[in-house]
């Protein structure tokens, strides 16, 4: 009797590269406070966001997707074509179907790869690696392209005081593949249902058909937000480092999902991490980009020196959903 | 033994100057969290997740919007204790 065949495992994966793009125009708190009766030191204050990147009208995010795909996999020194998997992380691309990883595989000719969008919001990027790496790992695909990309300006209500002047628009990107050493440490992930609504759209598309609400944006309760993305994600990110296997000291980087200054400040004083390791701050002038953030920190901390390849950084993505993912990767 | 008003309000006044350098004395039980003291959502957020650890007791998400006055915070925190 023939028995099936299966995949070949291989033992491990890591990122083998970084893109980034962000929206080419810097809106400053002044040119937001307006509507939001508000103002420059008030918006410092409470998000530390100084400017956000935003993208034109003619900047769609598909644009952002492929100039970072582009770089990561031009630094990762492979073809497209050997591409086996593209995995887009967002909750902006303006179609319902088909996805955009699809569209952005055939664009920078990943031909025939297996293409897919994945909604989990700002923990979208730690989703997709975790995905990445299992499909590696498991033989399923040698190298997998993930990005995370949003035109958050696209659902932005200007008079919304929640979470709109908070965001930008960008894309990260990484390419995923086989390693000789460990490079993805265990995924440590989940959601919460329960609170589906507290970070979420103001309603859905068949109510803005039915003329129930105006164009659907996005909205949060910030301070049930604020308490569950710090006290209870900092388990998380203690959970991943102990799956990791390493201590807070062996960290070069933390890098959060840039949701607010204040919840990245505290976030890394309730983790307790020493003093040499960075904690990454690209918000402060790029914004809010959902799953686009934790990818474009890193690139930034590469890009400026502040870290080196080789070194570990513990990354944790949580938002709407509400859904979270950590892991400790070994930077590019 | 559970701890008096007094106790409730000493100790909330300690973590209100953690959070925001607000000086202790100026917390008191008719002072506005908002609107006297200028705390913010975020800073009442983390004053509420302190205030849970030092006193036992639980101050869920929907109860934190009520506790507009220091009055507010004293009166739950005592009748609450664990």
């Amino acid at each position: 009797m023939k028995t099936l065949r299966q995949t070949t495992p291989t033992q491990f994966s890591r990122i083998y590269s970084l893109g980034a793009a962000r929206g080419e125009i810097s809106v400053t708190n002044d040119d937001i406070a307006g509507p939001i009766d508000s103002s420059d030191e008030w918006i410092r204050q409470r998000t530390g966001i100084i400017t956000r990147k935003r993208a034109g009208a003619t900047t769609s995010l598909m644009d952002l997707s492929v100039r970072a795909a582009r770089e990561a996999i031009d630094k990762a020194r492979i073809s497209p074509a050997d591409i086996d998997a593209v995995i887009l992380a967002t909750i902006s691309f303006p179609y319902q179907t088909p996805s955009g990883a699809t569209l952005l595989a055939e664009l920078v000719g990943a031909t025939n790869a297996a293409a897919y969008d994945i909604s989990a919001a700002c923990a979208g990027y730690c989703y997709g690696i975790a995905q990445a790496d299992s499909l590696v790992r498991s033989g399923t695909a040698r190298y997998v392209l993930v990005v995370g990309a949003e035109k958050l300006s696209d659902f932005i209500d200007p008079t919304d005081r929640s979470i709109s002047f908070l965001l930008g628009d960008g894309a990260g990107a990484a390419v995923v593949g086989p390693s000789d050493h460990a490079g993805i440490s265990k995924t440590v992930w989940g959601s919460d249902g329960g609170n589906w609504d507290k970070v979420g759209m103001t309603g859905s598309l068949i109510d803005f058909r039915d003329g129930k609400i105006p164009w659907p944006t996005l909205i949060q309760e910030g301070q049930s937000v604020f308490r569950w993305a710090v006290w209870e994600m900092v388990k998380v990110a203690k959970e991943a480092l102990e799956e990791s296997g390493l201590e807070p000291a062996d960290l070069a980087a933390l890098v959060t999902h840039q949701a607010n200054v204040r919840i990245i400040d505290e976030f890394a004083k309730q983790l307790g991490l020493p003093e040499s390791v960075v904690v990454a701050k690209d918000i402060v002038d790029t914004g809010n980009t959902s799953a686009a953030s934790i990818p474009l920190a890193m690139h930034r901390l590469l890009a400026e020196g502040q870290v080196k390849s080789g070194g570990f950084a513990l990354q944790i993505g949580f938002g709407a959903g509400l859904a979270y993912a950590a892991q400790v990767v070994e930077l590019p | 033994m559970a701890l008096t008003e007094q106790d409730v309000l000493a100790g909330l006044a300690e973590l209100v100057n953690d959070e925001t350098g607000i000086a202790a004395d100026a917390v008191q039980m008719d002072k506005s969290f908002t609107d006297d003291l200028d705390i913010d959502s975020i800073s009442m957020m983390t004053i509420v997740v302190n205030a849970e650890d030092k006193f036992g007791v639980k101050i869920p998400d929907e109860e934190v919007k009520n506790l507009v006055t220091v009055a507010d915070a004293v009166n739950y925190i005592t009748a609450n204790q664990g």
